[in-house]
C-alpha cells in the first residue's frame, strides 16, 4: 500500500493559473523546459529537411530560396531559442537556489517575466517562419540583409530582440542570487562548479546581449527606414556590422558551452566517487573563458577584409582562450583516476562530452591557425567544428544534466537500459553525421549550398545517414522519460550518491526547497573512499 | 563514380605549405584526442566500481599537474599561433609585377577582366608558374572568391577593393566557389579556374579576339567621363596631374601621406571629399553611382599604366 | 517608521536591500553595454570620416543641447535631494523634489522635441526628408546616429519620468515607506543623466573647440 504522497512543488497547487502565474523557480524551469523542447523539435525538423536535401547534389526538396530559408531558421531557432536558454533556464533555474541553499532566486517575478519574454520572442519568430521565413543566414550579414533579402526579416529580428531581454534578465537574476542568497557557510569556494559556470555564463549574458540588442536595432533601422549605417552606398561599412554582431555572437558560444561544462563538473565527481580534481583551477578557468571570450570575435572575420595586424592579434587570442578549456578537460580526466567509476546514463553522456568537446575544441585550434582558416572558413569544416562543440558538447551536456537531475526534478527513476542505449546511439549517430563534414570542408565544399559538385556526394550521404541515427538517439528520451513520470519507480533524495545541497532535500523538492535552510560545513565533492559526504550539517 | 575523395587538388607551393600546416595540426590534434580517449578508457576500465585496483587518498597537491599541463598547453598553442600566422603573412606580400586581373562579383556570377582586355564570366584562365594578383570588387552584396585547390579565399566587400595573389604551379582545372552567402543562387555562383601552360595561355588570350587592353579602354573612359578635363594640362580646373602618381606617396590636405594604390584611386573617384590632395581645393565631383565596377577597373588600370610602378602592397 | 515586508526568499531586510541594489547596478551595467555599442559604432565613423562627420555635427543646435544638459544635471540634483529627504523620514519634501525632477525631465523632452522639429524643418531627418544631395551620405550617417542616440535616451528618460511620478504618488499617499525603492529609482535617473553627459560632447561639441 502506498504511503500518502508528500507535498512537493509539483502537486502543491493545481490548475493552469498556478503554473502560468507561478514564481517558483522550479515550476518556471519546467515551463522553460517545455519551451526549449518545442523549439528543439522545430530546429530539428529543419535539420532533418536539410540533411534529406543534401543526400543528392541536386535540389530535391524545393527551390534554392526554400533551402536558404530552411538553414536560416535552423540557425536562428537552435542558437537563440534552444542552445542559449537550454541549460541556464532549465537546470540553472531549478538547481541554483537548491545548490546554494536558498528558497528561490533573488527576483522570482522577474524570472517569470523572463519566461514570458522568451515565449513572446519565440512566437514572433515562429510567426516569421510560418509566414514564409527569412533567407539571410542566422548571421544577417549586411548589406544583403537590409537591401537584398526577401522574407520576414523585421519580424524574425524583432523576435530575437525580444528574446534577448529574457537572456539579460535571467543572467541578472542569477548573478544577484549567487552573490546575495547563499546559505550560511556557503562561501564562494564551497559553491559547486555548476554554480560558478552558471555565474560565468550570466556575466556574458548580461554584458554581451545588450550589444546584440543594439546591433539588431541598427539593422532594423536600416531595413525599416531604408537608411544605411552599414551600407556602402552612403559610405557606411559592412564590416562594422560584422564586428558588432560577432562581438556578441562569439561570447554567445561560451554562453552555450559553459553551462554544459558545469554539468560535466557535477557528473564526473559523482560517478567517480571522488572530489573534482583541481577545483580552484576549474572554477577560475570558467571565469577566464568568459573574460577572454570577449576578445576573440575577429576570428570569424579572417577573410572578411580586416587588417593583417588585427588578424594576427585575434588568432593569438583565440589560441589563448583554448587554454582554460584544455585545463578543464585534463581536470575531468584526472578526476577519474583512482575513482570508483560507474556507467549510469549521465556518466555515459559525460564521457561522450569529453571526447567530442576535445575533438571540437582542437578543430577550433586548427581554425585559429590563420593560413588554415583562409582555406576552411565558410566551408563545412566550420560547420563540423561548431556542431562538435554545440551538439557533441553542449547538447550532450544538456542530456547529461537532464539524466542526472531527472530524479530530483520529477521524483522518478527512468529505465537505465534505455537511457544508456540512447546515449550510445546518439554518440555514434553524432560522429557519423559530423565527422564526414570535416573532410567535406577541407575538400572545399562551401556552407549554405543546396547544390554541390557530385564528387562530394559520398560524404554527404554518410552524414545524412548519421543524422537519422542521431535523431533516434534524441527521440528516445522523450519516450522513456515520459514513461518514468507515469510508471517509473519513485526516487529517493539522493539516488546517485552525490554531495551537493540539492540532494539533501526530497525528490521532488517541496516548494520552499528546504524545510530548514541548511548550514554548509564543507566544500563540494567530498568523498570518503567513494562514499559521499554531504555539504551541509544535518538540518 | 567518384569514390571517396579525401583531399583537394594542390595547385601551388603555398597550398603545399598549407597542407603541411594542416596535416601537422591534424596529427597534434589526433594525438591529443587519442591521449584523452585512451586515458578515459583506461581509467574507466581499471577504476570501474567494483574493481580491486589500488585507490589512494585523493591528493591535495593538484597544483603540480595544473601548472604542468597549463604550461604545456600554453607553449604548444602559442607556437602554433606563430606558425599559422607566419604563413598567412605570405598572403599579404604579393610580389611586385604580378599579372593583375580585375574581378567583379555580383549576384550571381564572377566577371574577370584581363590586362589585355579579355573578359570572362565564371571562369578564370591563368598561366602556370606566374604570379597573379586579383583586384576584386562587388557590385552588390558581400561575396567570397574561393579556390580550394589554391587554398585561398577572400571576401569581396561592396564599397572597396579587396586583393589576393597566388602562383599556381600545376596545370589543370580547379573549382571556383562563392563562399559567402549572397542570396538565391549562392550555390551556383562559381565556375572554374584554368591553369594553363604558357603556350596554351598565350593561345587562349589570342583566341579571345582583338580588343583593346584594359588600360587603353580606361584611357577612353578617362576622356568620356570628363576626367581629362581637369586632370590633364590645359584643363579648366586646377587638379593634380595623374602621370607617375600610381604607386607613389600622395600628401593630403590634413597633413597625412597615403600611397596611391588601387584603393586610393577608387576612393578618389567615388568619394573625392574624403581624402583631398594637399594644395588643392576639394572641388572634384563624386562619380558614385555613375561608374560601374567594370569601368572603374579600366580607369584604375589606365592610371596604373601611366604611373612609374605598381605598389604591390596589399 | 514601519518596515517593508520581507520577501520570502530573504532572511533579513538588510539582505533584501543589498540584493535589489545589486540588481539595479547589474541592470545599469547592461545599459552601459547597450549605449556603449552605439557609441563605439559612432566612434568608428568619427575616426574614419573625421572632417565630414564633424561638419555634420556642427549642424546640431548646441545652445539647446547645452540648455538640456543644465536641465538634466539640475534634475539629478533634485533627485538626490528626494532620496536624501525620503531616507531622513520626511514625506512632503521628497514629493516636492520628485515633482521638480519630473518637471525638469519633461522640460528636457520638450527642448529635445523642439530640436527635432527644427531639424525636420532643415531637412536633416534621415528616412523622412534628409537632403542627401546637399549634405551627403556621411552627414546622413551622422544624423542616423544622432536620432538613434537621442531617441533611445529620450525613451529611457520617459520611462524615468513615469517611475518618478509613480514614486511621488506612492510616497505622497503613504503607500511607500522609506526603503531601497527610492534609492533605486534615483540610481536609474542618475544613469540616464550620465548617458547624456557622454552623448552631449560627442554629438554637440565635436569640432567646436575652435
Amino acid at each position: 500500500m502506498h504511503a500518502p504522497r508528500s507535498q512537493n512543488y509539483l502537486n502543491a497547487t493545481v490548475g493552469i493559473r498556478s503554473w502560468l502565474l507561478t514564481t517558483d523557480h522550479k515550476r518556471i524551469a519546467l515551463l522553460y523546459f517545455a519551451g526549449i523542447t518545442f523549439f528543439f523539435l522545430i530546429g530539428g525538423i529543419a535539420a532533418t529537411l536539410i540533411r534529406l536535401e543534401l543526400i543528392t547534389p541536386q535540389p530535391d526538396l524545393g527551390s534554392p530560396d526554400f533551402y536558404n530559408r530552411l538553414f536560416t531558421m535552423h540557425g536562428i531557432i537552435m542558437v537563440w531559442f534552444f542552445l542559449i536558454p537550454s541549460i541556464p533556464t532549465t537546470m540553472g533555474n531549478f538547481m541554483i537556489p537548491l545548490m546554494i541553499g536558498a528558497r528561490d532566486l533573488a527576483f522570482p517575478r522577474l524570472n517569470l517575466l523572463s519566461w514570458y519574454l522568451y515565449i513572446a520572442g519565440g512566437l514572433i519568430t515562429i510567426a516569421a517562419l510560418l509566414l514564409g521565413g527569412v533567407d539571410t543566414g542566422w548571421t544577417f550579414y549586411e548589406p544583403y540583409s537590409t537591401f537584398y533579402a526577401t522574407g520576414y526579416l523585421i519580424l524574425a529580428v524583432f523576435g530575437i530582440f525580444v528574446a534577448g531581454f529574457s537572456s539579460i534578465l535571467t543572467g541578472l537574476n542569477f548573478i544577484v542570487t549567487v552573490h546575495k542568497l547563499r546559505a550560511p557557510g556557503m562561501t564562494w569556494y564551497r559553491l559547486p562548479v555548476f554554480v560558478w559556470s552558471t555565474y560565468a555564463t550570466s556575466l556574458i549574458l548580461v554584458l554581451a546581449t545588450p550589444v546584440l540588442a543594439m546591433t539588431l536595432l541598427m539593422l532594423l533601422a536600416e531595413r525599416v527606414l531604408h537608411v544605411g549605417i552599414f551600407s556602402p552606398q552612403l559610405g557606411g561599412d559592412p564590416l562594422l556590422f560584422q564586428h558588432m554582431f560577432w562581438f556578441y555572437s562569439h561570447p554567445a558560444v561560451y554562453i552555450m558551452i559553459l553551462p554544459s561544462m558545469g554539468v560535466i563538473s557535477e557528473v564526473v565527481p559523482c560517478f567517480s566517487g571522488k572530489p573534482l580534481f583541481g577545483y580552484y583551477f576549474v572554477v577560475w578557468c570558467s571565469i577566464a573563458i568568459a573574460a577572454i571570450g570577449f576578445l576573440v570575435w575577429g576570428h570569424h572575420m579572417f577573410v572578411a577584409g580586416m587588417s593583417l595586424y588585427a588578424s594576427l592579434a585575434f588568432s593569438f587570442l583565440s589560441y589563448l582562450v583554448a587554454v582554460p578549456s584544455a585545463i578543464k578537460v585534463f581536470n575531468w580526466v584526472a578526476t577519474m583516476h583512482e575513482g570508483w567509476i560507474r556507467f549510469d546514463a549521465p556518466m555515459l553522456y559525460a564521457f561522450g562530452f569529453i571526447g567530442l568537446f576535445t575533438i571540437g575544441g582542437l578543430t577550433g585550434l586548427m581554425l585559429a591557425a590563420l593560413a588554415v582558416d583562409v582555406h576552411v572558413t565558410d566551408t563545412y569544416f566550420v560547420v563540423a567544428h561548431f556542431h562538435y562543440i554545440m551538439v557533441g558538447g553542449a547538447v550532450m551536456g544538456f542530456f547529461a544534466g537532464l539524466h542526472y537531475w531527472w530524479p530530483k526534478i520529477s521524483g522518478r527513476l527512468y529505465p537505465d537500459y534505455w537511457a544508456r542505449f540512447a546515449a550510445i546511439l546518439a554518440f555514434f549517430g553524432f560522429n557519423l553525421t559530423f565527422f564526414p563534414q570535416f573532410i567535406l570542408g577541407y575538400l572545399g565544399m562551401p556552407r549554405r549550398y543546396q547544390s554541390y559538385p557530385p564528387e562530394f556526394q559520398i560524404w554527404n550521404v554518410l552524414s545524412s545517414a548519421g543524422a537519422s541515427i542521431l535523431a533516434v538517439g534524441y527521440a528516445l528520451p522523450l519516450f522513456y522519460l515520459a514513461w518514468s513520470i507515469l510508471k517509473g519507480p519513485r526516487a529517493s533524495a539522493d539516488p546517485w550518491g552525490a554531495t551537493g545541497l540539492e540532494w539533501t532535500t526530497s525528490s521532488p523538492p517541496p516548494t520552499e526547497n528546504f524545510p530548514k535552510i541548511p548550514t554548509v560545513i564543507r566544500p563540494p565533492y567530498q568523498y570518503d573512499q567513494g562514499v559521499p559526504c554531504v555539504q551541509s550539517k544535518d538540518g | 563514380m567518384h569514390g571517396f575523395p579525401w583531399w583537394p587538388p594542390t595547385a601551388s607551393a603555398y597550398a603545399t605549405r598549407v597542407n603541411f600546416l594542416f596535416s601537422s595540426l591534424l596529427i597534434i590534434a589526433a594525438l591529443t584526442v587519442g591521449l584523452v580517449i585512451f586515458l578515459l578508457a583506461f581509467f574507466a576500465t581499471k577504476y570501474r566500481h567494483g574493481s580491486n585496483a589500488v585507490r589512494h587518498q585523493p591528493t591535495k597537491k593538484t597544483w603540480r599537474w595544473e601548472v604542468g599541463w597549463t604550461t604545456a598547453s600554453l607553449l604548444i598553442f602559442v607556437g602554433l599561433a606563430v606558425w599559422g600566422g607566419e604563413l598567412y603573412v605570405h598572403l599579404y606580400n604579393p610580389p611586385p609585377n604580378a599579372m593583375q586581373i580585375f574581378i567583379v562579383g555580383k549576384q550571381w556570377m564572377w566577371k574577370a577582366q584581363h590586362p589585355g582586355g579579355q573578359r570572362e564570366i565564371d571562369e578564370l584562365h591563368v598561366p602556370v608558374d606566374e604570379d597573379v594578383r586579383l583586384v576584386m570588387a562587388s557590385q552588390d552584396v558581400i561575396h567570397s572568391f574561393f579556390v580550394p585547390a589554391l587554398r585561398i579565399k577572400q571576401d569581396v566587400v561592396p564599397g572597396r577593393y579587396e586583393t589576393m595573389w597566388f602562383r599556381a604551379d600545376k596545370v589543370g582545372r580547379y573549382h571556383l566557389f562563392c563562399a559567402e552567402y549572397c542570396g538565391t543562387d549562392h550555390a551556383h555562383m562559381g565556375g572554374w579556374i584554368y591553369v594553363m601552360s604558357p603556350r596554351d595561355f598565350a593561345d587562349w588570350l589570342q583566341a579571345q579576339g582583338g580588343q583593346q587592353t584594359l588600360a587603353a579602354q580606361g584611357e577612353r573612359l578617362f576622356r568620356s567621363y570628363g576626367c581629362s578635363g581637369c586632370h590633364e594640362p590645359g584643363g579648366t580646373v586646377r587638379a593634380p596631374s595623374l602621370e607617375g602618381v600610381f604607386g607613389g606617396p600622395v600628401p593630403l590636405s590634413d597633413g597625412s601621406v597615403v600611397t596611391a594604390d588601387e584603393h586610393y584611386i577608387r576612393d578618389s573617384i567615388l568619394n573625392p571629399q574624403a581624402q583631398v590632395a594637399a594644395g588643392y581645393q576639394p572641388v572634384m565631383p563624386t562619380f558614385a553611382g555613375q561608374i560601374s565596377e567594370d569601368d572603374l577597373a579600366k580607369l584604375v588600370a589606365y592610371i596604373e599604366s601611366i604611373g612609374p610602378k605598381r605598389s604591390g602592397a596589399r | 517608521m514601519a518596515e517593508e515586508t520581507l520577501g520570502f526568499q530573504y532572511s533579513t531586510l538588510q539582505q533584501e536591500r543589498e540584493t535589489v541594489t545589486l540588481g539595479m547596478w547589474a541592470f545599469l551595467a547592461t545599459e552601459v553595454l547597450f549605449f556603449g555599442a552605439l557609441i563605439a559604432a559612432y566612434f568608428s565613423y568619427r575616426i574614419w570620416f573625421g572632417a565630414e562627420f564633424i561638419a555634420a555635427a556642427k549642424m546640431t543646435k548646441v545652445a539647446l543641447g547645452t540648455a538640456n544638459t543644465a536641465v538634466l544635471l539640475t534634475s539629478s540634483a533634485c533627485m538626490a535631494m528626494a532620496v536624501t529627504t525620503h531616507e531622513a523620514g520626511s514625506r512632503r519634501a521628497p514629493v516636492l523634489w520628485l515633482t521638480a525632477t519630473a518637471l525638469l525631465g519633461l522640460s528636457f523632452v520638450v527642448i529635445k522635441g523642439t530640436e527635432w522639429f527644427l531639424e525636420y524643418q532643415e531637412h536633416l531627418v534621415p528616412a523622412l526628408n534628409f537632403d542627401l544631395a546637399r549634405h551627403g551620405g556621411v552627414a546622413e550617417i551622422f544624423f542616423i546616429f544622432y536620432f538613434c542616440a537621442t531617441g533611445l535616451h529620450a525613451l529611457h528618460l520617459l520611462i524615468g519620468i513615469c517611475l518618478v511620478c509613480w514614486l511621488a504618488f506612492a510616497i505622497g499617499t503613504g503607500r511607500l515607506k522609506p526603503g531601497s525603492t527610492t534609492r533605486l529609482i534615483g540610481l536609474y535617473w542618475h544613469f540616464v543623466d550620465i548617458v547624456w553627459i557622454f552623448l552631449f560632447p560627442l554629438i554637440y561639441l565635436a569640432g567646436r573647440n575652435g
